[in-house]
């Protein structure tokens, strides 16, 4: 910080976007390409990607969504209040379910993946429920731990196919079919909860991570809307593993891996957290980049590490904030007037 | 047999409380939890393997250096990075995770996976203890565990800095009006965890080979023990490292070492659902939960 301020930074809003604010924004082209360009490109990019796409890269394209919605669940718990250092829980158990329902009893995946989204987003709610009332650093803890005991037991008690896992698993009929519904998903997800939390129902969730006790105070249970919440991204998070573990015919204990924990909380710190689109860019930004290093081996996890740093240091809000504050203000250098 | 048993238990529970020591340290005084503790062990490890092969240098010039590099390590740690988030508990857990994924994965990358990776013991040698064969350096690390823990009591109770740190724990802003510079002194912590991380390392260590994965076990061992025994308590630690090290004995000894880390897990789990502060812990009831 220099010592001597003479001139400070100053924000304003750019006047096109004051112009958008209201129904005036009808008024002319500009202000609505203003308004459209940042909701309709995003969709124009990936389009454009799908139709150049290899095949190789539309299975990319297919992991990035599943990614995407782990983020996207990790950023809703964040909203709620609920630091999960472990979405591998709520992944793997999803996987799980489907996958061992699929081979054990048989059933088409058009069955499995609606009963594992529901089903993991049960399990996992009633197995965090003793620990609801616990916060912060806390909470985390548990959710960092659970995991990692699922996948000890599963070890030592060689049940679900042990340290091989179940293989041979039903898959979908083409890739066309893979990417749509993933993306619909995706679609369905990163919408459905950005309107979610726009509603009076997501001002008592960002309530309860603002300030739990005047929630509680306003005569609200927080403990049931923080579990309805832990179902909410339980569920679209078990979804994801159910639909990954279909994709890649196979369940085994790295769904349980920190992969799966890590890749989300890097998404979302780098995308910006507590807009669910943050976290999205982020997925998008980090999966066909770590992609693309594969050839690195284990250094891209470093890199996930050093991401993570340097973005919790350097840029804390995230690329996603920083890009709506450039889109929508300028920024210029004033006098200070002592 | 279980003469034996318990001996060992005894031997894992101090290998247990020196681990956690360092963890403790630091999250008892600035409140800062070191998710890169696990990786400032095994960096302890293989650079002292490092400076030991390929310097060559003797093994009582080594593992001092190697002491003093990772507690300044830890302490830049704090200078460079942790300042800038500090007060921001989940910035500070995301921060200190990247750094320590960091350091393990990159040498995860650089392949140092063997049995030629790995410290000398001390002492060669053996003797006998009530029937039971137990070998000199782990007779070391009990002596060595039993006076750290009573150096650090000591420290702590009686020197200006230990009264500072203990300042620092109990209110922040009181100590900042008596002239104490709380960034100092949390800089400190992290390099005092960091050197005592180390130098459970280089004790450790020559038990068996430095593999990449205990950058992961002994955070979690870590963890586990500072859980139960109460986040910031140095006796809650001890006595939970002895529940800990000798449950884990046994339960290696008649299910299988599968079952050995289960135990703790599902001991960090038990202690947070009941009682969140740890055994000994000083309820801060708000804090942890509502």
């Amino acid at each position: 910080m220099s010592k001597d301020l003479k001139r400070r930074k100053e924000r304003l809003d750019r006047g096109i976007k004051v112009r958008s604010e209201d129904i005036f924004a009808l008024s002319s082209w500009k202000v609505m390409l203003y308004l459209l360009a940042p909701r309709v490109l995003p969709f124009v990019v990936v389009l454009g990607f799908i139709l150049f796409a290899s095949p190789y890269w539309k299975m990319v394209l297919v992991s990035t969504t599943m990614f995407g919605i782990l983020a996207i669940s990790w950023d809703l718990l964040l909203s709620t209040g609920m630091v999960s250092l472990g979405q591998a829980l709520f992944f793997g158990m999803g996987a799980y379910i489907a996958g061992s329902l699929n081979h054990i009893w048989g059933w088409p995946l058009w069955i499995t993946i609606p009963v594992a989204t529901v089903g993991g987003g049960l399990l996992c709610t009633l197995l965090l429920v003793p620990v609801l009332r616990l916060r912060g650093i806390y909470f985390a803890m548990v959710t960092l731990v659970l995991p990692l005991v699922l996948v000890r037991i599963i070890e030592a008690t060689r049940i679900l196919g042990g340290t091989e896992g179940i293989s041979g698993l039903a898959t979908f009929q083409n890739i066309g079919e893979e990417l749509g519904l993933s993306l619909l998903a995706f679609l369905a997800v990163l919408l459905g909860f950005r309107r979610l939390m726009g509603t009076d129902y997501g001002l008592v969730l960002q309530g309860i991570r603002d300030n739990d006790r005047s929630v509680i105070r306003s005569g609200i249970n927080i403990y049931w809307f923080k579990a309805q919440a832990l179902f909410l991204a339980g569920s679209v998070a078990a979804f994801a593993g159910a639909f990954m573990t279909h994709a890649y015919m196979f369940v085994g204990m790295p769904v349980f891996a920190l992969d799966y924990s890590i890749l989300p909380i890097t998404a979302a710190v780098v995308g910006g957290t507590g807009t669910l689109a943050g976290p999205a860019l982020g997925a998008f930004i980090l999966v066909p980049l770590s992609e693309a290093l594969r050839g690195l081996g284990a250094l891209r996890v470093v890199f996930y590490g050093l991401f993570l740093v340097i973005f919790i240091v350097a840029l804390p809000e995230g690329i996603f904030h920083y890009l709506q504050r450039r889109y929508h203000q300028f920024e210029r250098w004033v006098k200070v007037e002592v | 047999m279980l003469l034996s048993t318990l001996v060992y238990g005894v031997v894992n529970s101090v290998i247990l409380a020196l681990v956690a020591l360092g963890f403790n340290l630091t999250f008892g005084i600035s409140g800062i939890a070191n998710f890169a503790y696990g990786a400032l062990y095994i960096l302890a490890g293989f650079g002292s393997w490092m400076l030991l092969n390929a310097l060559g240098l003797p093994l009582l010039v080594s593992l001092p250096a190697m002491v003093l590099m990772t507690a300044l390590v830890g302490g830049f740690i704090y200078r460079f990075i942790l300042i800038r988030v500090r007060g921001m508990v989940i910035s500070e857990v995301i921060a200190t995770f990247g750094i320590g994924l960091a350091i393990v994965e990159l040498f995860r990358y650089f392949g140092l996976v063997g049995f030629k990776y790995s410290l000398p013991v001390f002492v060669d040698g053996s003797f006998l203890i009530g029937g039971v064969f137990l070998d000199l350096q782990r007779a070391f690390i009990v002596v060595l565990g039993v006076v750290l823990t009573g150096t650090l009591w000591i420290f702590t109770l009686h020197t200006k800095t230990g009264l500072a740190f203990r300042g620092i724990a109990q209110n922040e802003r009181t100590v900042l009006c008596f002239g104490i510079d709380s960034d100092r002194i949390a800089a400190l912590s992290m390099g005092f965890g960091g050197g005592l991380c180390a130098l459970a390392a280089v004790v450790i260590l020559p038990l068996g080979t430095i593999s990449v994965d205990a950058g992961y076990d002994v955070l979690l061992q870590a963890l586990a023990v500072c859980i139960v025994g109460g986040l910031g308590s140095a006796v809650g630690v001890i006595i939970a490292s002895f529940i800990l090290g000798i449950a884990q004995t046994f339960s290696a000894m008649y299910l299988g070492t599968h079952w050995m880390m289960i135990v703790s897990l599902v001991a960090i789990l038990a202690i947070l659902v009941i009682r969140p502060s740890g055994l000994l812990g000083k309820q801060k009831e708000l804090e942890e939960r509502i």
